[in-house]
């Protein structure tokens, strides 16, 4: 018996027509005649005007490969067969697993008091020896409480200030305590502590190194950079800084020790400068940080402060030096790149809090204030500060179904879905941003706020052009960088990039 | 190269036989019901006399038994030296001059065969289903686990197609997972049968501590899929069942047979797999296996390997640059570039494994997959050629390593 074998055009779609799915679009000023289409789910393609044209027309021929393309990215679907949604649904639910967490994040701001009076502070710093700015046992037990409520599969305990080195005996206690409930408990918590280093003893150092407690720093660029940014009282900061560092390390280890940078007016002109400091003093990730206008900084904004145009230039700028120094066999990542190109790139969640949808402020972060208030986030806290406490969700006192019941956690619900934003909703970068209803208020008044006028908006979308800029010239060295940063691997241990889809 | 199966004087058997060949030390030390051991006669010790309490099954030699030989099976006269050895499960058949070897100690490629019914079609199938009652396969292949080594690192399950098994692959399954718990299990299925939730939780129900399941996916476009394997809706029933096996747990490698209806949108299937089946363990991109119904398809399916290696470098590092573990099955390493030749596989099953002439010279030799034993002249790529030392030292830097499991 002769086996009988059909034709591929017995396994076609019989009409041969198709729907389209939702999808967004852009058109990148550098990137002429080709338009931007993305997925619900973050796919994306680059389509000529004329492909453009006809998938928007219905006329687009469905044997053709741009068709095939399409429907891979789940843009169209055969009209018999109708979309894949499997798939969509593995990815958005993928992408979308931290909201349906429990928070990860747990931020102990543990006293108000330091020793710099760094110009764009988000904390109104106190004296050294000023009293009532402290957190003390009883809040610190309940807030440690809270964090053990949450089921989250790690958690991580970040001690703020001020200076969290002015409370190392607070902080060595709720280090310890975690870590006794962690092991009962058979959980994974991180410890993280942000620090000037200045004041670290190699005591607490051991401390730190001890148990697990990574250390987090500011280093703002070149020394006139710094010192500029990060007045301290002997105005000898950057050095401070640079040998606290050498002093972590040597008793922490080498990734012991990170660092960001925060760019104010004084860093904008030094791109290159402030990315040869970090390569000096043999970091492998830079954090390239915009100014916040919170607390010191809006009072100081005429002095620091510049437009998102000038500070995506900067970024520009550092960005594609940074590709340079990676393609000459250097690794260094700047970690906002990484987490962007992460989610342009890949299915996968991330988990940065100050940049999510639905937003992660009092679902996946907490914030425990020196008093005993809760916040939805940092900027919450700061918020307060300066007189509205909308964003304060209770007291660590109450528990984390009662903090959940709270009206700032009804503004965030209401106001924190991106792709419920008014002009959020139709933006092609949609699926990759986040929305930030504190930012909104703190900045315009209002949690849902305003596009146009946005700050937060105009950065994001601009960090989005720069990526899918890149991204649509298809150079594969690029590309072998950008896979390097978000695989924690050396450029050079990538041959070659792969099909750049 | 030893064949699966061979001729010898077989005599004594009633009915069919599956039995254990061991040394007569190894078989008195075993645990293994003596009457299913045939005890091997090594040819060097000559008519040394084995077996002669009839405690066990018969005996088994090379060469030739004569003299005083106890009652039982006897196997002798084998036509293919070394065909079987001490440690292997062989069927034999009353009145039939063939032994088929089922499990064979040191293989790289222990596989039993599930059935020869299939539910897909393929046109490069090197296994053409038959639609025929096979369910004594079953019974073997129970006996056969019964009889294995304890200590077989892997062990296959093939077809046809092995989920139609239904209940009766839960009791192979699961009689792997009593005796054979540290041995790796690789089922070869399209996981079709899988789109049904409810034997999928039934089959991962057995919960075998190292059940892989192998399962093409040739395609980001379906009628090209369904073209390749003859069936419509398959594509949809495959990824169905991979999204109910990886919802399960279940463990699953994507193995995509490269052939002229897929390779053109290699990049693409690479970008779907990453995009939407995240949870594959493992990819494995395999050339074409020269026999069954391939043979019949030549025309629509051959393409020259090296015709495809830039669309397969692109497929590899897309998949690699992003995390994932990839292989390349089947590909002679002459014919592979040297970026990519650290994801090449020694693939072919020893038994149908061979080399051509012209590869004693080659200094890869030992670390390529060779040829599969059906090839001939109209198979073999055009860039096969031996490699000399200076051009392997030209080669690209092996920064991959080996990662497949």
């Amino acid at each position: 018996m002769k086996a009988i074998f059909l034709d591929p055009t017995e396994f076609e779609s019989p009409s041969k027509g198709y729907e389209v799915l939702p999808f967004r679009h852009a058109r990148l000023p550098a990137v002429p005649g080709q338009v931007l289409v993305t997925s619900g789910v973050g796919e994306y393609l680059f389509l000529s005007e004329q492909e453009f044209d006809k998938l928007t027309n219905g006329t687009l021929e469905t044997g053709t490969q741009i068709y095939r393309d399409l429907r891979t990215r789940q843009i169209v679907c055969d009209a018999e067969r109708g979309p894949f949604l499997q798939g969509l649904a593995a990815q958005q639910r993928t992408r979308k697993r931290f909201a349906a967490e429990d928070p990860a994040l747990h931020i102990f701001v543990l006293t108000l008091r330091c020793d710099h009076r760094c110009h764009y502070c988000q904390v109104s710093p106190r004296r050294l020896s000023e009293r009532g700015f402290d957190m003390d046992d009883a809040t610190a037990d309940a807030a440690l409480d809270l964090v053990f409520e949450s089921e989250a599969e790690t958690l991580t305990i970040e001690f703020q200030g001020g200076e969290a080195a002015l409370a190392f005996p607070r902080m060595r206690r709720i280090v310890e305590q975690a870590a006794e409930r962690a092991k009962a408990a058979g959980r994974r918590v991180r410890f993280v502590m942000t620090t000037t280093l200045h004041l670290l003893t190699d005591e607490m150092l051991e401390f730190c190194r001890d148990h697990g407690v990574e250390l987090s720093s500011s280093l703002d660029g070149p020394e006139h950079v710094h010192n500029a940014n990060r007045p301290n009282a002997t105005r000898d900061s950057f050095q401070r800084t640079v040998e606290g560092i050498a002093r972590a390390r040597s008793v922490c280890g080498h990734d012991g020790v990170a660092a960001l940078a925060t760019v104010t007016r004084h860093g904008l002109r030094y791109p290159r400068e402030t990315v040869d400091t970090y390569l000096e003093l043999g970091f492998d990730s830079i954090s390239l940080r915009p100014l916040s206008p919170f607390g010191f900084a809006v009072k100081s904004w005429r002095k620091l402060g510049y437009a998102s145009d000038e500070f995506l230039q900067f970024y520009r700028d550092a960005l594609e030096y940074l590709i340079e120094v990676n393609l000459a066999g250097q690794r260094i990542e700047e970690s906002y790149a990484t987490l962007l190109l992460t989610r342009i790139l890949t299915p996968f969640p991330t988990g940065y809090v100050d940049l999510q949808s639905p937003a992660a402020a009092g679902r996946n972060v907490l914030v425990y204030n020196y008093d005993g208030g809760v916040y939805v986030s940092d900027e919450g806290r700061m918020l307060a500060e300066m007189g509205d406490d909308r964003f304060r969700m209770g007291s660590v006192h109450d528990s984390l179904a009662e903090l959940r019941q709270s009206d700032a956690m009804r503004i965030i619900e209401n106001a924190g879905d991106a792709e419920k934003l008014p002009v959020c909703s139709d933006c092609a970068f949609v699926p990759y941003c986040g929305a930030d209803p504190v930012f909104n208020v703190a900045t315009q008044g209002d949690p849902v706020g305003h596009r146009e006028t946005s700050e937060f908006c105009h950065r994001h979308t601009g960090l989005f052009r720069i990526f899918f800029e890149l991204l649509s010239g298809r150079d594969p060295d690029v590309l072998r960088v950008f896979l390097s940063w978000m695989t924690r691997r050396d450029a050079v241990d990538l041959p070659a990039s792969g099909y750049r889809a | 190269m030893l064949p699966l199966h061979s001729r010898a004087r077989v005599r004594g058997v009633q009915g069919r036989a599956i039995v254990k060949v061991l040394t007569e030390d190894e078989a008195i030390r075993s645990k293994i019901d003596p009457g299913r051991c045939l005890i091997w006669l090594d040819r060097r010790d000559g008519n040394k006399p084995v077996n002669v309490e009839g405690r066990f099954a018969g005996t088994v030699t090379d060469g030739n038994l004569e003299g005083e030989l106890a009652a039982g099976i006897s196997v002798d006269r084998t036509d293919v030296p070394g065909v079987v050895a001490p440690g292997d499960v062989i069927r034999l058949m009353e009145g039939s001059a063939r032994v088929s070897v089922l499990y064979r100690r040191g293989s790289n490629s222990n596989t039993m065969l599930a059935t020869e019914r299939c539910n897909s079609f393929c046109i490069m199938c090197s296994q053409p289903p038959r639609d025929v009652d096979d369910g004594w396969l079953v019974e073997e292949m129970l006996a056969t686990i019964d009889l294995m080594d304890r200590d077989e690192a892997q062990l296959g399950i093939s077809g046809g197609e092995p989920t139609l098994l239904g209940d009766d692959l839960l009791v192979v399954l699961d009689r792997a997972r009593r005796l054979l718990p540290n041995t790796a299990l690789h089922v070869l299925s399209n996981g079709r049968r899988f789109a049904d939730e409810a034997f999928a939780r039934t089959v991962c129900a057995v919960r075998h501590p190292n059940l892989t399941w192998g399962v093409p996916v040739y395609s980001d476009c379906p009628e090209i899929h369904d073209y390749v394997v003859q069936a419509h809706s398959a594509w949809e029933e495959t990824l169905a069942g991979l999204y109910n096996l990886a919802k399960l747990g279940a463990k699953v490698e994507i193995r995509v047979v490269v052939q002229r209806p897929n390779v053109e949108r290699l990049g693409e299937l690479a970008y779907f797999i990453f995009r939407n089946l995240t949870f594959a363990g493992h990819v494995a991109f395999m050339g074409l296996e020269p026999i069954g119904f391939a043979r019949a398809n030549y025309e629509k399916i051959w393409i020259d390997p090296v015709d495809c290696m830039d669309r397969l470098r692109d497929a590899v590092f897309f998949l690699a640059n992003r995390g994932m573990n990839v292989s390349l099955y089947n590909y002679p390493l002459c014919v592979v570039p040297a970026e990519i030749r650290p994801f090449s596989r020694r693939s072919i099953s020893d038994w149908k494994n061979t080399y051509l002439p012209n590869c004693g010279g080659c200094m890869l030799r030992d670390d390529c997959c060779g040829f599969f034993g059906s090839i001939d002249s109209k198979w073999v790529s055009r860039a096969v050629s031996p490699v000399a030392g200076d051009a392997l030292r030209r080669g690209g830097t092996l920064n991959y390593g080996r990662q497949c499991p």
